[in-house]
């Protein structure tokens, strides 16, 4: 494990250093207008792409336009592009991999071809390791190590605070209401499928959540908007009732599709709430314009609502109709919260350092920004800081 | 009677129909609503095989210029596997074809979610507090910067609340309200432009082929 986690950072540095690859032809163009010509690799993509890079000669005649031909198989010249009479760059597209491709520039005067620029070739290949995302990159192994650590230091025992939830303390509450009222909990997992980060972290909350339906007796409805969710979905419920030796108790039925439109699956989930009248109803995952509708709804019929999502634009409508409402993240420490697993306090304890390191590059990037504009230095370290936090 | 009149008509009556939800549950509301949801399922069944289905499997199976791709069979096996849950003794296998999505989804979103909600953040926070040159931007910068801070200093989950950790959190969550609040009103104001363009709908396009004209 720890050998592994020094030869991960070697092996992207690894391909970093060969992953760059592909012809560069640079040529002059002599007397043409076209001063200079270039071709190489595009780079940072999966292939297929060669970038073409032109100068021109500012003291010969300006043609009309320009013509970008590029040498097909049987060597004959066709156009691929009007190019105008300027500095400029172009990227050809959906090219073989490996492949040599030559390309020239004809300048047009008067409606004329002139002669032709030189000719360059380059042929295109795929990039491993996008260039531009090493910051990226660094920053996530430095994020994965830490939190390794601290997965590591709450599997060894180590007491791992986490701050109270207020949203996630009423779980058990809710459930609770359900079960004295003798209605159903409701559980909606949002609108997307389960390649949604949302939605995963939903689903582990589902089982948390099933866990308290199955030791209190409480029946649990599941509706969802995606065929895969609710297989997912039947799997964990089916699970959490096993954990507590209540598998007689599981409903498959419970846990149902409904459709993948969007305002479909709103007004199915409206109509259940009507006629189910559930007594708590818990929305967590990814939400968009249907929010409001079916906190609205489930308001109306007096049912005690915990909801949370991560978009930031659906977040108002749950702080106004729903009981208690985990803002972003919050949604992600859930799980943690909920199953007090320390593999997973440790993740969110890492994930709080990474969350002080980013704060820590803000305070000192913002400084040094200030400073600069007054001296010179302090502008490097801010430019530097830009850089580490770019992405492409 | 036009094809198109009996759209508008259509149209008009399943609007109502889901308006008088308003009221209170009733049978127009769950006509429309299980109208709504059958065809709305039926649809994306159809959509799903026409536009998944069948150009991003069986097109690259069996492409079109003719030969056969065994690798792709990959992807119809797992696909198979998840229709094995209709199969109690085979249900096991769906177990397979769904940890595949999951863990897949997690990969990649999480570079996705770092570049985007983290790194992206970050870079955008780092400036000068007096970028702009005016007093009014110094004011906004500063509120900007010190709403990131405390904002990540209320997302801290282990370290609770008190003393000046918690009064940063507490500015955190304050500028986090006043930002939901702005967002909320822009987006009922969406909402409300919705309203009027069913209305306008009701009134303009279905009343006239009634002979009523406002």
């Amino acid at each position: 494990m720890k050998r592994a986690l020094f030869v991960l950072p070697l092996l992207a540095l690894t391909g970093v250093l060969f992953a760059q690859s592909g012809g560069i032809t640079s040529m002059d163009g002599g007397d043409c207008f076209i001063e200079s010509l270039t071709a190489e690799d595009a780079p940072n993509d999966a292939g297929g792409g060669v970038d073409i890079t032109w100068t021109v000669a500012l003291d010969t005649a300006l043609p009309d336009s320009m013509v970008l031909e590029r040498k097909d198989d049987s060597g004959i010249w066709a156009a691929i592009s009007t190019l105008n009479p300027i500095n400029g760059r172009k990227t050809d597209n959906e090219l073989e991999n490996g492949m040599e491709y030559s390309y020239r520039i004809v300048p047009f005067y008067a409606g004329t071809a002139q002669d032709p620029s030189i000719e360059v070739s380059a042929s295109s290949s795929t990039q491993w390791i996008h260039s531009g995302r090493i910051g990226m990159l660094i920053t996530l192994v430095v994020i994965s190590l830490v939190i390794f650590y601290y997965i590591d230091q709450g599997k060894r025992g180590k007491e791992l605070y986490i701050r109270r939830i207020a949203g996630l303390t009423a779980v058990e509450d809710a459930v609770g209401r359900a079960t004295e009222m003798g209605r159903p909990v409701l559980y909606i997992p949002g609108i997307m499928d389960m390649d949604n980060i949302q939605t995963i972290a939903s689903m582990v909350i589902l089982g948390r959540v099933a866990i308290k339906t199955a030791e209190y007796g409480s029946s649990l409805l599941v509706p969802t908007c995606r065929s895969v969710v609710m297989s997912v979905a039947q799997e964990i419920v089916k699970e959490s009732y096993l954990q507590v030796g209540r598998p007689d108790a599981y409903k498959r039925e419970s846990i149902n599709y409904i459709t993948d439109d969007q305002f479909g699956y709103a007004a199915g989930v409206d109509g259940i709430m009507v006629r189910e009248k559930p007594a708590a109803i818990f929305m967590l995952g990814t939400f968009y314009a249907e929010s409001l509708i079916l906190a609205e709804t489930g308001r109306s019929v007096g049912a005690i609502q915990i909801a949370g999502t991560a978009m930031p634009s659906q977040i108002p409508f749950f702080i106004a109709a729903c009981d208690y409402t985990l803002i972003g993240e919050e949604l992600f420490a859930a799980s943690a919260y909920l199953s007090r697993e320390p593999k997973l306090l440790g993740s969110l304890r890492g994930q709080d350092i990474a969350k002080l390191f980013f704060m820590i590059v803000i305070v000192l990037g913002v400084l040094t920004a200030t400073l600069g504009e007054a001296w010179e230095p302090a502008s490097k370290v801010a430019v530097f800081l830009k850089t580490i936090t770019s992405v492409e | 009677m036009s094809w198109e009149v009996i759209g508008i008509w259509l149209g008009a009556l399943l609007s109502l129909c889901l308006y008088s939800f308003l009221y209170k549950d009733n049978p127009f509301y769950k006509f429309a609503e299980h109208l709504f949801v059958g065809m709305s399922a039926g649809y994306w069944v159809i959509y799903a095989i026409m536009n998944v289905l069948v150009p991003n499997w069986w097109q690259k199976l069996v492409p079109l210029e003719g030969g056969f791709q065994p690798i792709w069979l990959v992807p119809g096996v797992l696909s198979l596997f998840m229709l094995f849950r209709l199969i109690p003794k085979l249900a096991g296998l769906s177990r397979l074809s769904l940890a595949l999505i999951v863990g897949t989804g997690a990969g990649i979103s999480i570079t996705a979610m770092l570049q985007t909600r983290a790194l992206a953040q970050v870079n955008g926070t780092i400036i000068a507090l007096g970028q702009g040159g005016g007093w009014f931007d110094w004011v906004s910068n500063i509120i900007m910067v010190t709403g990131v801070v405390c904002g990540l200093v209320y997302f801290f989950f282990s370290k609770s609340h008190t003393g000046v950790f918690g009064g940063a959190a507490n500015v955190g969550i304050t500028l986090l309200m006043v930002a939901f609040g702005a967002s909320f009103g822009y987006t009922v104001m969406a909402r409300i432009s919705l309203l009027i363009g069913q209305t306008q709908f009701l009134l303009f396009e279905w009343l006239p082929t009634m002979g009523i004209h406002l």
